[in-house]
C-alpha cells in the first residue's frame, strides 16, 4: 500500500478511524492541538462526532460518558492538559471503561512551555489520578506507530477494559513521516457490559463507586489481577542490536530515534553497544531488562525528564548492573553527540 | 394527566438490590426530604412515556449520587459535577436514548458550574433535573452556592455572609440568558398545587427530549430537614418564607413550541468509502525509480531555516514528499507553536537509504539559509564537506566556512521575476535537488500537488523549480 507522507498527531486520528472510533471530544492545546484539528475534520465525515468541550475535565468525562456506551472513543491533549484529565482517568479505570487518551508531552512543571519533555512518565505510568490503577501506556517514536500504536489501543483498551494511554512527545506529535495506513477494521467485537440503550439496560450500571470496604476491595483486587494479566501478555518492546550489546542505551519515543543514531555511530566504530527501546511502557520491559542485566556490563538510561522511567529500569535490575543517566529538561532534546560523549564516558571509565 | 396510582412505578427497581442497607426496599432519603417525591414523578414519567428502556439515568455527586439504586433503566454514576459532560457523551452515542442529569445544588451551580452552563449552551438534547435545597446535603450540611444570605450550614457557621461568600446563584434564571434552551423552569416541591406543577415540568422536560427539540433544565426548590437541622414542618415554613424570595417560581425560558418535533438521528458505525474520506493515498501510487546522487551528497541532512512566511516548512516537507516518492526514508520536523507566528521558522529534513534515527538534526549535511540571522545562527553547526545554500537576495554577508560548498543564488530576485515573491522557496528547491541531484525533476513534480493545495498555482511552482535547476546548470557551465 501507498506510503503517506503525515504528521504524526494525525496519523493518530486516522489510525484510530480505522480502528473504529467514531468519538472524539478534545481540547486544544499545544502540541497536541492537530489531533483534536483532524478530528474535528474528519470525524463527521465518517459518521462520527467531535466536540470542542469546554475543558479538559469536560473532556474527559464525556469520554466517559461515550465510553459507557458500545462506541469507541478517545480524546487527546499535551501534560497541563492531562494533569486536568487525571481525575477522569481515574473514575474510567475504576469504572473500568475502555477508552484511548493520548498525551503528546511538552515542558514542565506549570504552564512550562510547548518543546518536547518526557515529564508525564509518572503521572501515567505510576497512576497520577487517585486510587490503585493503572492505565496501559504506548510510547510511539514514528509516526507510523502513532497510527499502529492507536489501532492497537483500542484493542488492549475493548479487550482489558481500561483506558489506554498514548505517550509520544511534542516531537513525536509535530513530526511528518511516512506512514502506510493499514485497512479500517470492518467492525469491533460488541461490549455485552456496556449500555446500549435497550431493554438489558436496566441491568447495567457504570461506576466507580464501591460503598462497602469489602467490596470495593474486592472490587480493587479484580483490578490488580486484571493488572497482573495484562502485565503478563502486553509488554512490548524494540531491540535494536543488543544481542552482543556490553552497554544498553534505553529509551523511548523521540530518544529512542536519537539512541539509534548514536549507536550506529558507536557500531561504525567497533563498539558494542545496543539500545532497548520499551514500546509499552506500562507493563514495562522489567523481566526482559532483567534478563539483559545478567550479560550487559552498563546501561545508560536517556530521557528527557528529571529521571522517571530510569526508576522502573533499576528496580527491574535491583542493583545487579550498574544504570547511568542522562536527560536534559524543559524542552532541549540532546545531540546524538552529547550522547555519545556520554557513552565515551562510561565506556572509557 | 397521569392517573392516581397506588403502585410503586415500573421504572423503578423492584428490590433495591445495589443498596448497601439490609432494608431493599425504601431509599436512603432522609424523612422530609423533596428527593424521595421528585424521583416518583420522573419514574412516572418514564412510565408513561414509554422510555425506560431507553433511559439512562446520570447519578453524580450528591445525596443523586445512589440514583442507581432506584431508576431501572441504564445508568451511570459519574464524577462531581460532571454529569452534563458524561451525558453529552452518552447521548452523542446514542441520540435515540433519553439521557437525564439528575443533580443537586452543589453540583451542578458549584463544581459543575462551567458543565452545566456549556452543555445548555451546546443544547445537548438532554433533561437536566437541578434539586435546589440550598445546602450540600450529602456531605452533612455545608454553604452551597445557592445558600441564603444569613444562612448558617457547617461552614458558613455565622451565617452566609456576602462580602465573604458572595450571593445565592439563580442558576434558572442565568441559564435562561442562553440561546440554545429550550425550555427552563423552576418550580417547588410543596403543596399538592405545587407539586403538580413539577409534574408537568418533569413531563414537559422529558417530553422535549423525547421530540429531540434540545436542552431542558427543571430547577426544583426542594426542603433538607437534615441539613438545615429543622423538621420537615419548619422546612417547609421555611422554603415557603425565605427561599421563594430569592428563587422565585416560574418559567423563564420556553420555547418547545416554536421548535418542531425532530427524528433523532442514530449513529450507524459504517466503514463505506472510508480511505476515500481519510485521503489516503491509492494503492496504485508506485515509488519511483531514482539514480543515486554522488556519494558526498547520499543521506543528506537538512536544516532549513529563513523568516516564517518564506515558506521555509512548505520547502522542507516537498522535499520530505519527494524523497518519499523516491523510495527514500524521509523525517521532517518544524519548529512549532508561537515561533511559527511571525518570527523565524526552521526545520529538520533527513532522506536516507535507512532507517533515520534522529529527526532532530544537528550537524547538518545542508544548510539553506533565506535570511541573515539564520545563516550566522547554524553556519558553525554545518559538517565539514556540507554545502550551505543561501539567498543572495536576502544575505548581505556571505558564509565565512571554508570547509563546506557554498551555493549562493539570488532566489527572492529569481522569484519576483516569476511575478511571485512567495515562491522564492520553490526556487531554492530547484537548485539543491540541481546541485546535488539527489531528486530528478519529475519527482519533485510529483510532490508539487500532495502539498500546493491551489491547483492554479502549480505551473508557477513547476517553473519557479526549473529556474533554481537552470541557475546551478549555468553556474556550472
Amino acid at each position: 500500500m501507498a506510503k503517506q507522507l503525515i504528521k504524526g498527531n494525525e496519523a493518530i486520528v486516522k489510525g484510530a478511524i480505522l480502528a473504529g472510533c467514531r468519538f472524539f471530544f478534545g481540547y486544544p492545546i499545544t502540541p497536541a492541538s492537530e489531533v483534536a484539528e483532524a478530528a474535528a475534520y474528519y470525524m463527521p465525515q465518517v459518521g462520527g462526532t467531535f466536540i470542542q468541550a469546554e475543558s479538559e475535565v469536560a473532556s474527559i468525562n464525556m469520554v466517559y460518558g461515550a465510553a459507557a456506551g458500545n462506541v469507541r472513543v478517545m480524546t487527546a491533549s499535551s501534560s497541563p492538559g492531562i494533569s486536568l484529565k487525571l481525575e477522569g482517568l481515574s473514575y474510567c479505570a475504576g469504572a473500568e471503561l475502555p477508552l484511548v487518551l493520548v498525551d503528546i508531552m511538552r515542558a514542565g512543571p506549570g504552564l512550562g512551555n510547548i518543546a518536547p519533555e518526557q515529564s508525564d512518565y509518572n503521572q501515567i505510568v505510576k497512576g497520577g489520578g487517585h486510587g490503585n490503577y493503572k492505565v496501559i501506556a504506548l510510547g510511539p517514536n514514528c509516526a507510523q506507530e502513532m497510527c499502529d500504536l492507536t489501532m492497537l489501543a483500542f484493542d488492549l483498551a475493548d479487550k482489558y477494559r481500561n483506558p489506554v494511554v498514548i505517550l509520544a512527545d511534542g516531537f513525536i506529535g509535530q513530526m511528518e513521516e511516512p506512514v502506510e495506513f493499514p485497512e479500517a477494521y470492518a467492525s469491533f467485537p460488541d461490549k455485552p457490559w456496556a449500555l446500549h440503550a435497550n431493554a438489558d439496560d436496566e441491568h447495567r450500571l457504570i461506576t466507580s463507586i464501591q460503598l462497602e470496604p469489602e467490596m470495593l476491595e474486592q472490587h480493587n483486587i479484580h483490578l490488580q489481577e486484571k493488572y497482573r494479566i495484562i502485565s503478563e501478555n502486553e509488554v512490548r518492546y524494540e531491540d535494536y542490536m543488543v544481542d552482543d550489546a556490553e552497554l544498553v542505551l534505553i529509551g523511548y519515543g523521540v530518544v529512542s530515534r536519537i539512541l539509534q543514531t548514536v549507536v550506529d555511530d558507536l557500531r561504525a566504530e567497533g563498539k558494542k553497544v545496543g539500545m532497548l527501546r520499551p514500546v509499552s511502557l506500562w507493563p514495562f520491559p522489567s523481566a526482559h531488562i532483567a534478563e539483559l542485566g545478567d550479560r550487559v556490563k552498563n546501561f545508560l538510561v536517556v530521557e528527557l525528564s528529571n529521571g522517571q522511567m530510569v526508576d522502573d529500569v533499576r528496580l527491574a535490575l535491583m542493583g545487579k548492573t550498574p544504570v547511568h543517566f542522562y536527560n536534559r529538561m524543559g524542552g532541549m532534546v540532546p545531540s546524538p553527540e552529547e550522547i555519545y560523549a556520554q557513552v565515551k564516558t562510561i565506556w572509557e571509565a | 394527566m397521569a392517573e392516581k396510582r397506588l403502585s410503586k412505578a415500573d421504572s423503578f427497581y423492584k428490590v433495591y438490590e445495589r443498596t448497601p442497607s439490609a432494608i431493599k426496599d425504601v431509599t436512603h432519603y432522609c424523612p422530609g426530604c423533596g428527593h424521595g417525591v421528585l424521583s416518583k414523578l420522573i419514574a412516572e414519567a418514564i412510565d408513561d412515556f414509554g422510555i425506560r428502556e431507553r433511559t439512562i439515568f446520570m447519578s453524580p455527586v450528591g445525596c443523586s449520587v445512589f440514583g442507581y439504586y432506584y431508576f431501572r433503566t441504564g445508568n451511570i454514576q459519574c464524577a462531581h459535577g460532571r454529569a452534563p459532560a458524561a451525558a453529552t457523551g452518552i447521548k452523542r452515542a446514542y441520540p435515540e436514548s433519553i439521557v437525564i442529569s439528575y443533580q443537586g445544588d452543589g453540583d451542578l451551580a458549584a463544581i459543575g458550574g462551567n458543565e452545566i452552563i456549556q452543555a445548555a449552551n451546546r443544547g445537548e438534547n438532554i433533561t437536566v433535573f437541578f434539586v435546589n435545597n440550598a445546602i450540600y446535603g450529602m456531605t452533612g450540611g455545608q454553604l452551597a452556592p445557592t445558600t441564603l444570605i444569613g444562612q448558617k450550614t457547617t461552614t458558613s457557621p455565622f451565617g452566609r455572609n456576602p462580602a465573604n461568600e458572595g450571593y445565592p446563584i439563580r442558576v434558572s434564571e442565568m441559564i435562561a440568558t442562553l440561546e440554545a434552551p429550550v425550555y427552563v423552569e423552576r418550580v417547588m416541591l410543596g403543596d399538592a398545587k405545587n407539586t403538580n406543577k413539577v409534574r408537568r415540568a418533569v413531563r414537559k422536560g422529558l417530553s422535549n427530549q423525547i421530540d429531540n427539540k434540545g436542552f431542558s433544565l427543571i430547577e426544583v426548590l426542594s426542603v433538607c430537614p437534615s441539613g438545615w437541622k429543622m423538621t420537615p414542618v419548619q422546612a417547609k415554613q421555611w422554603m415557603n418564607d425565605f427561599m421563594l424570595k430569592q428563587f422565585p417560581l416560574g418559567v423563564y425560558r420556553d420555547r418547545s413550541e416554536e421548535i418542531p418535533v425532530r427524528e433523532s438521528q442514530r449513529h450507524v458505525f459504517s466503514v463505506d468509502g472510508i480511505r476515500d474520506k481519510l485521503e489516503l493515498p491509492k494503492s496504485g501510487e508506485q515509488t519511483m525509480q531514482v539514480e543515486k546522487p554522488a556519494a558526498e551528497f547520499m543521506n543528506p541532512r537538512l536544516k532549513l531555516a529563513g523568516f516564517g512566511g518564506q515558506g521555509i516548512l512548505m520547502l522542507g516537507l516537498m522535499l520530505a514528499e519527494a524523497g518519499m516518492r523516491a523510495g527514500y526514508h524521509v523525517s521532517w520536523i518544524p519548529s512549532y507553536g508561537p515561533e511559527m507566528r511571525g518570527g523565524t521558522a526552521n526545520c529538520h529534513v533527513n532522506l536516507s537509504e535507512r532507517r533515520i534515527g534522529s529527526p532532530v538534526v544537528s550537524k547538518p549535511t545542508v544548510l539553506v539559509a533565506l535570511n541573515q540571522p539564520s545563516l550566522d545562527k547554524f553556519e558553525s553547526e554545518v559538517a565539514p564537506g556540507g554545502l550551505i545554500i543561501y539567498d543572495t537576495a536576502l544575505v548581505p554577508n556571505p558564509p565565512k566556512r571554508k570547509d563546506v560548498k557554498v551555493l549562493g543564488l539570488p532566489a527572492t530576485t529569481i522569484a519576483d521575476e516569476l511575478g511571485n515573491t512567495r515562491i522564492a522557496n520553490m526556487v531554492v528547491l530547484g537548485a539543491y535537488v540541481g546541485y546535488s541531484r539527489i531528486l530528478p525533476k519529475e519527482v519533485v513534480f510529483s510532490a508539487l500537488p500532495a502539498l500546493i493545495k491551489r491547483k492554479n498555482l502549480l505551473p508557477l511552482n513547476e517553473l519557479a523549480v526549473e529556474k533554481g535547476m537552470e541557475f546551478v546548470t549555468r553556474m556550472g557551465s
